[in-house]
């Protein structure tokens, strides 16, 4: 084994600790994803561009003179209206049919939304300087962007928010009840049309935080959004519906296995390592389950 | 009668093809694009249409057929690796001998190893059922391309160009014919291969396995095998498909061209569905109607072509999820062999 990861093992140190705070970006969109999939039963392909959408309203902000960081309490408002708007427009349609459908409509989605930022914002990678600085620590020989830390404390910080929101508002309580049973829900008075435009809305929102934090701690361009996209269905479907615990630690484990891969294999095959990772949990747990005669459902 | 009839119809389709290069000259190319775009939404139409497994993956084993074809030719002749490094200038010229014997053998591999690939991953793959199925190709297909932009044998991230149409042929034509009537060929190959299959008792497990897979398992029918042979299916013309395409465009970038996900493995998705799925003619139809209105609306709208394309989806897959040939079998039941009686008609038109 002649990688450099192997020889300098405080290059694994660097890998973790990146990895970490990079997964726990990478929850927060699982966990929207978690959120819209429990609730209205789709699957958005789209979501991956709705982050960089958020992202490049923060890097709006950044070129306007506004810090970027503020991006996190803009970006997310700005979503959820688009959110709402795409709900009523595309995905009331596609709520109640197969899920095919919902898959091809928000990949259709995708497309345009890639399209049209790539018109408004160019198709150059862009990044907004938070101007946050770096903390060394160990010997000054692991480099942490503060940037990266800033994204992974607001990042718990919202998800812890909208947690304690879904137990203990009327909307939260409503969402759950009708990710619980939509029909029984509706009989008992919940508007579901209304919650599941909130349920896109909020996803959508959180979209936006994760975008606003990507625009200062990695890069923006047009079509990077559907490794996003992926990277949070992968973290669904390793850690289920509605388990925040595990959506959190499930992520983080993407941010290592991604940090170590592009260490290993080298950046160019970066985002082939995580579809292949894609790839091989889907078909690991279809193996698992075909042992007791099931599938995936 | 209908045998006859479909008798007209055939030999007519057929002399049309035959013709229209000639006829149509200037469009050569774009009849090939047309020809590739049909058998590419036929094979898929197997699939997703026939078996109900919705694959965005398919453009995996086109894009195989592109690299390997191409590979194929130079391999047979020169070093692989020095041909990729030198990118456009070519120090390496095939004689026409050359090129036909490379691109005739390297068509034949690109048809039996996409399949061989499909056999091997099919096992696994085609145990998801659904839209795990679904998203599963659709990161294969992601993954081949980022893959194939990383391996510098052919071509990395600067692409790799197939070897040019050789020189020593003096009719400026004949490039376009050779592709055209290559391109036809297949065609006609897969149409009668899916037209056989539609007969058979093989088609008949396919719905099947769509409409109940389990139930269809409990009848004692070997689902995986069927599933694993109906990929296999599709691969081979897949294979085939991407192979003349790759000799067509002359040129093979990795994510643009030969594993793109973004634009042949959406469109043949689009054109299965906006024909009609799980229909014979369906796919034929969609195709030729979205290349169609792809050819016609593309260049009037430059730079707006995705946004229009990404809308047609929605729209599409929205409203109009059952295509054209299910719109017109639920208007014309009549037409597909559906008796209806007319109390049910009746029925219906009080229900309206």
């Amino acid at each position: 084994m002649d990688f450099l990861i192997f020889k300098a093992p405080m290059l694994m140190v660097q890998a973790s600790l990146d990895g970490i705070l990079l997964g726990i970006l990478f929850a927060l969109i699982a966990y929207g994803m978690a959120l819209q999939w429990g609730v209205m039963n789709i699957i958005n392909i789209a979501q991956g561009d709705l982050v960089i959408l958020g992202g490049y309203i923060a890097y709006t902000m950044y070129l306007a003179g506004i810090h970027p960081a503020w991006g996190v309490v803009v970006s997310p408002i700005i979503m959820f209206f688009v959110g709402w708007a795409l709900y009523k427009l595309v995905i009331n349609k596609v709520v109640d049919r197969d899920l095919f459908i919902s898959i091809l409509a928000t990949f259709g989605i995708a497309i345009v939304f890639q399209q049209l930022m790539n018109f408004i914002f160019g198709a150059d990678v862009v990044v907004a300087q938070s101007e946050y600085g770096t903390t060394m620590i160990f010997d000054n020989s692991v480099t942490l962007p503060n940037s990266k830390i800033f994204s992974a404390f607001i990042s718990v910080l919202y998800a812890v928010a909208l947690v304690v929101y879904m137990k203990k508002s009327r909307l939260g309580r409503a969402i759950r009840a009708t990710a619980q049973n939509a029909r029984a829900a509706k009989i008992l008075g919940v508007d579901t049309e209304k919650v599941y435009a909130a349920t896109f809305g909020i996803n959508a929102a959180l979209c936006g935080i994760a975008g606003a934090l990507i625009s200062i701690t990695l890069t923006l361009h047009p079509y990077v959004g559907l490794p996003y996209t992926v990277r949070s269905f992968m973290i669904v479907i390793v850690a289920g519906l509605g388990n925040l615990p595990a959506v959190a630690l499930s992520g983080m484990g993407l941010g290592l296995f991604e940090e170590f891969a592009d260490y290993i294999l080298g950046t160019e095959f970066r985002i082939g390592a995580v579809f292949m990772l894609l790839v091989f949990i889907l078909v690991y747990r279809r193996f698992k389950l075909s042992k007791k005669r099931e599938y995936l459902k | 009668m209908t045998k006859q009839k479909d008798l007209i119809l055939y030999s007519g389709l057929i002399i049309l093809g035959l013709a229209a290069p000639f006829l149509f000259s200037a469009f050569k190319v774009q009849l090939t694009y047309l020809c590739v775009l049909i058998v590419l939404a036929m094979t898929w139409n197997l699939q997703g249409g026939e078996m109900g497994y919705n694959s965005f993956g398919n453009i995996l084993f086109y894009g195989l057929g592109m690299y390997l074809t191409a590979s194929v030719q130079v391999g047979m002749f020169f070093p692989l690796a020095e041909w990729t490094e030198s990118g456009g200038e070519k120090t390496f010229v095939h004689t026409t001998a050359q090129y036909f014997q490379g691109i005739g053998v390297g068509l034949l591999v690109s048809a039996i190893v996409p399949a061989i690939v499909a056999g091997a991953i099919g096992y696994a793959i085609l145990g998801l059922r659904g839209h795990y199925f679904a998203i599963c190709t659709l990161g294969l297909g992601i993954a081949a391309g980022e893959i194939a932009g990383g391996i510098e044998i052919i071509g990395a991230g600067q692409g790799f160009t197939t070897p040019p149409f050789p020189a020593e042929i003096v009719d400026v034509e004949a490039r376009g014919k050779f592709f055209y009537f290559l391109s036809f060929a297949l065609l006609i190959g897969t149409f009668v291969f899916v037209k056989y299959i539609y007969g058979s008792r093989f088609r008949l497990i396919l719905n099947a396995i769509r409409d109940n897979e389990d139930k269809a398992e409990a009848m004692g029918i070997q689902t995986m095998k069927y599933k694993i042979v109906g990929w296999m299916v599709s691969a081979f013309f897949c294979g085939l498909a991407g192979g003349i395409m790759g000799g067509l465009i002359g040129y093979i970038d990795s994510t643009d061209v030969a594993f793109d996900g973004r634009e042949m493995g959406v469109f043949m998705v689009l054109m299965a569905i906006l024909g009609g799925k799980g229909t014979l003619w369906g796919p034929v139809i969609g195709a030729t109607l979205f290349h169609f209105f792809k050819e016609g609306l593309w260049t009037l709208i430059l730079g707006w072509q995705y946004v229009a394309l990404g809308v047609l989806i929605v729209v599409i897959v929205v409203y109009f999820p059952e295509g054209l040939m299910g719109w017109l079998r639920e208007k014309y039941p009549e037409r597909f062999g559906e008796v209806i009686d007319d109390k049910d008609r009746k029925a219906q038109v009080e229900l309206k």
